[in-house]
C-alpha cells in the first residue's frame, strides 16, 4: 500500500484551506472549516427562530401573533438544514447516522441525536396544533371538490394524511389545541436553549483549546442564536410581506382576487408593528450577547494566563479587522445604533437586521476559525483561505459551495412547506 | 384478555427477557481477551541521545501504511535552537522525515532562517508522539466511541467506525491526531499495538539508533524502563491538562510544548 500511495503527492485533509506560519506542529490544520461555521450559525437560527415564536405562544404577547406563526414554520424549515453542514463536513458521511445508533455519551456531539430529535418532535407537533384545524378544512375541502385534478389528488392525500386521523375541529377541541400548543411551546424554550447551549458546550468544553475553552461559550452562544434568529425571522417577515404587497397591489396571486383578501395598507400597518415590537426584543438579546462576549474579551486580558501572548496577538493584530471591524463594529454597534435612536423605520430597522445576521456569522467565523489560527505550541500560526473554485469534492464541500448550498437550503424548503402550512393562514382563531 | 392480563403478561415477558440479557453484561468479552492488568505499556524519550535522524518518523510511517510524502505524522522530531541574544527558534520540516539535514530553520510560508552557529546558546531535539494519556480527552469526546483505550493503557481508533468528525483531533493537546489521508479516518500512534501483541518492540524504538526511544511495562517495576522513571528525573508534556501522559521525557526543557 505504502508503494501504491506514494506514487503521487497525498493531500491531507486541511492543507488545501491552511497556511501554516512560524512553528506549527505537523499535524495541526484547521480541521474545523467553514462547514464548522455554518453549523452553529443555523443551529442558532433555528433555536432564534422558535423563541420568537414562543414570545406569543407561552408569554401571551399578542401582537407577535403574525411573525410567530411565521418563525415557527421557518424554524421548521431550517430544522433539517441544521445538519447539513455536519454531513459536509464529515470524513464519512455514510457513517453520520452512527452518532444517533451508538452515542458514546461522555461525547458533547453524542447528544445532538437526543436533543436534535427531541427539538424536532416539539416544533412539529407544535406546528400540528396550529395547523390542525388548517389540515382539516382543507381536506374537507377538497374531497367536496368534484372532478379533482391529479393536483388536488395529491393535496387531498397529504392533507388528509396530516390530519392524523382527528377530525374534530369543534371549539372545544380547538381550544384544547391551543393549551397543549402553550405546553408544547413551553417546554420548547427550554429546549430550544439547550440545542444551541450544546453547540456552544462543543467549543466550551475542549480543553486543548485556548481561545474555546470558557464556561461563558454556551450562554454566549444562546444569547447570539436568539439574536440572530430574531433577526432573521424580522428580515424574511419583511421581505415576504413586501412580496405579498407587490402581489395584493397587482393582484397577481390567487387569494389577492378574494373578498377578504388584506389590502396594501393592511399589510403595511401589520409589518410595521410586528417589526418594531419584534426589533425591541432583538436589541434587548443583543445587548446581553455582547456584554457577554466583552466580558469573556476582558477577563482574558485581565488575567493574562500563559495563553495570552499568543491570543493577544490573534485577537488584537492578527484577526483585528475580522473581530472589531467586522464583528462588533459593523456587525453589532452600528445596527443597535440604527435600532436603538430615535426615529426608527422598517426600512432602517431590515438593513439593520442584515447587518445582525453578518456580525453574528463573523462572530461564529471568529470562534472557530480564530480558534483555530494559533498552534498549539504557541509558536506559530494558521492563516485560513475559504477555497472559492473547487478542485475536488472536499474543496466544493468545504469551500464557497457548500457554504452557498446551506444557506439556500432552508428558503427551497420553506417555499414548499409554506404550500401545505401557510405562515401567513387569514384566520382569526388560529393559536 | 383483559387489559390487567395483558399487562401483567408484559411485565413478566420483560422481566424474563431481562435475566439472560444482564448475564450477558457480566462477561465482558472485552475484559476477557484484552484484559491483563500486570501490563500498563509506557514511553520513555531521552531528549539527550536524540540527534534528529529521523529514522523513527520513517520507520514509522513504513511500518503504520502512513504515506511518506503525505504531511502527517503519527510521530515527529522538534528542533530547539536558542541564540545567544535570547531568541528562540523551532521547527519540524515534514515531521523530521527525512532527518534535519539542513542548518537553516524553517518559518513555514517557504521562508527559512540561517543561524550562524557561532551564536548558537544552545540546541537539541524533542522526538513526540501520542502520549497515550491515563485520561484521554480525545476518547472522551468521540461521539460514537470509535476511539478508546485498552486495558493496556494503549489509546486506539476503530477505523470501521470512526465517522471523520475531528472532534478528537481537536481535543488531543499535543496534535497527536490527524486524518489518514487515504482512509479519511482518525489516525494515531497505536504504540505498534499489532507488533507489541507479539511481543516485539514498536517500529520507532526498534528503528532508532542512539537508544533515545524505549518503551516498557510500568506495572512492572524489575522493568529497566520503569527502573529509570520511578529513579530519575523524568517530566512529561503539558500536565496542566490534566491527561496525565504516560510518554516520559528524561531532560525535557520548560520551553518544550
Amino acid at each position: 500500500m505504502v508503494e501504491q500511495i506514494a506514487q503521487h503527492v497525498m493531500e491531507v485533509h486541511g492543507e488545501a484551506w491552511t497556511i501554516k506560519e512560524l512553528f506549527t506542529l505537523p499535524n495541526e490544520y484547521i480541521y474545523w472549516s467553514i462547514q464548522i461555521v455554518m453549523y452553529p450559525f443555523m443551529t442558532g437560527l433555528v433555536a432564534g427562530a422558535f423563541v420568537l415564536s414562543s414570545l406569543y405562544h407561552v408569554f401571551g404577547v399578542e401582537k407577535l401573533k403574525e411573525i410567530a406563526r411565521f418563525s415557527l414554520v421557518f424554524s421548521f424549515a431550517l430544522l433539517p438544514v441544521a445538519m447539513m453542514p455536519l454531513m459536509m463536513h464529515l470524513q464519512q458521511p455514510l457513517r453520520g447516522i452512527h452518532v444517533m445508533m451508538t452515542p458514546h455519551f461522555t461525547s458533547a456531539i453524542a447528544a445532538f441525536g437526543i436533543v436534535f430529535s427531541t427539538y424536532a418532535c416539539i416544533v412539529a407537533t407544535e406546528l400540528w396544533l396550529v395547523y390542525r384545524k388548517h389540515f382539516v378544512q382543507s381536506a374537507l375541502e377538497l374531497k367536496a371538490k368534484q372532478n379533482p385534478g391529479l393536483v388536488d389528488k395529491f393535496r387531498r392525500l397529504v392533507f388528509t394524511a396530516l390530519t392524523l386521523g382527528a377530525w374534530d375541529i369543534s371549539h372545544e377541541a380547538i381550544e384544547k389545541d391551543h393549551k397543549a400548543c402553550k405546553i408544547m411551546a413551553g417546554i420548547g424554550i427550554p429546549v430550544a436553549c439547550f440545542l444551541h447551549g450544546y453547540a456552544g458546550f462543543i467549543f466550551g468544553s475542549v480543553k486543548a483549546n485556548a481561545l474555546w475553552m470558557t464556561p461563558l461559550m454556551p450562554v454566549i452562544f444562546i444569547c447570539s442564536a436568539v439574536v440572530s434568529g430574531v433577526a432573521l425571522c424580522i428580515l424574511c417577515y419583511v421581505v415576504v410581506q413586501e412580496f405579498r404587497k407587490f402581489l395584493a397591489k397587482r393582484k397577481l396571486a390567487r387569494w389577492a382576487n378574494d373578498s377578504d383578501a388584506p389590502t396594501v395598507e393592511e399589510l403595511e400597518g401589520a409589518k410595521h408593528m410586528e417589526v418594531m415590537l419584534s426589533s425591541n426584543y432583538l436589541l434587548y438579546f443583543m445587548m446581553a450577547a455582547l456584554t457577554l462576549e466583552i466580558l469573556d474579551l476582558i477577563f482574558r486580558g485581565y488575567t493574562q494566563v500563559k495563553s495570552w501572548d499568543i491570543l493577544r496577538e490573534v485577537i488584537m493584530e492578527r484577526d483585528f479587522v475580522k473581530i472589531f471591524v467586522m464583528q462588533y463594529g459593523i456587525g453589532n454597534v452600528l445596527p443597535f445604533l440604527m435600532m436603538a435612536l430615535p426615529g426608527r423605520t422598517v426600512r432602517r430597522t431590515t438593513i439593520a437586521t442584515v447587518l445582525v445576521l453578518f456580525g453574528v456569522f463573523m462572530m461564529r467565523y471568529n470562534v472557530v476559525i480564530g480558534g483555530q489560527a494559533f498552534s498549539l505550541s504557541f509558536a506559530g500560526f494558521m492563516d485560513y483561505h475559504l477555497p472559492i473554485i473547487p478542485h475536488s469534492i472536499e474543496t466544493f464541500k468545504e469551500g464557497l459551495g457548500g457554504a452557498l448550498a446551506v444557506i439556500a437550503t432552508p428558503f427551497i424548503l420553506f417555499y414548499f412547506i409554506n404550500k401545505f402550512l401557510p405562515a401567513f393562514l387569514k384566520e382569526e382563531s388560529t393559536h | 384478555m383483559d387489559r390487567r392480563d395483558f399487562l401483567k403478561k408484559c411485565v413478566m415477558v420483560v422481566a424474563g427477557a431481562s435475566v439472560p440479557l444482564s448475564a450477558l453484561t457480566l462477561v465482558d468479552p472485552r475484559k476477557v481477551l484484552a484484559a491483563n492488568p500486570d501490563i500498563q505499556w509506557a514511553f520513555l524519550v531521552d531528549t539527550n541521545k536524540c540527534a534528529g535522524c529521523g529514522f523513527c518518523v520513517k520507520a514509522c510511517k513504513t511500518e503504520n501504511d502512513i504515506p511518506l510524502d503525505a504531511n502527517v505524522t503519527r510521530t515527529w522530531v522538534e528542533r530547539y535552537v536558542y541564540t545567544k541574544d535570547d531568541r528562540r527558534y523551532v521547527d519540524s520540516p515534514k515531521g523530521a522525515l527525512n532527518g534535519f539535514t539542513e542548518s537553516r530553520i524553517d518559518l513555514g510560508k517557504g521562508e527559512f532562517k540561517e543561524i550562524d552557529p557561532k551564536n548558537v546558546g544552545k540546541a537539541f531535539f524533542v522526538p513526540k508522539l501520542c502520549n497515550h494519556c491515563t485520561t484521554p480527552p480525545c476518547t472522551q469526546v468521540c461521539p460514537v466511541g470509535a476511539t478508546y483505550k485498552t486495558d493496556d493503557g494503549v489509546v486506539l481508533v476503530d477505523r470501521k467506525w470512526c465517522i471523520g468528525c475531528g472532534y478528537c483531533i481537536m481535543a488531543c493537546p499535543y496534535a497527536a491526531r490527524f486524518f489518514h489521508p487515504v482512509l479519511k479516518v482518525a489516525d494515531k500512534c497505536t504504540f505498534c499495538y499489532h507488533r507489541l501483541s507479539k511481543g516485539l518492540q514498536s517500529a520507532c524504538v526498534n528503528a532508532c539508533p542512539f537508544g533515545a526511544r524505549r518503551m516498557g511495562n510500568i506495572h512492572d517495576p524489575n522493568d529497566p524502563i520503569t527502573q529509570i522513571i520511578m529513579n530519575e528525573r523524568v517530566g512529561v508534556l503539558k500536565d496542566e491538562f490534566g491527561t496525565k501522559p504516560q510518554a516520559f521525557y528524561i531532560g525535557l526543557a520548560q520551553e518544550v510544548r
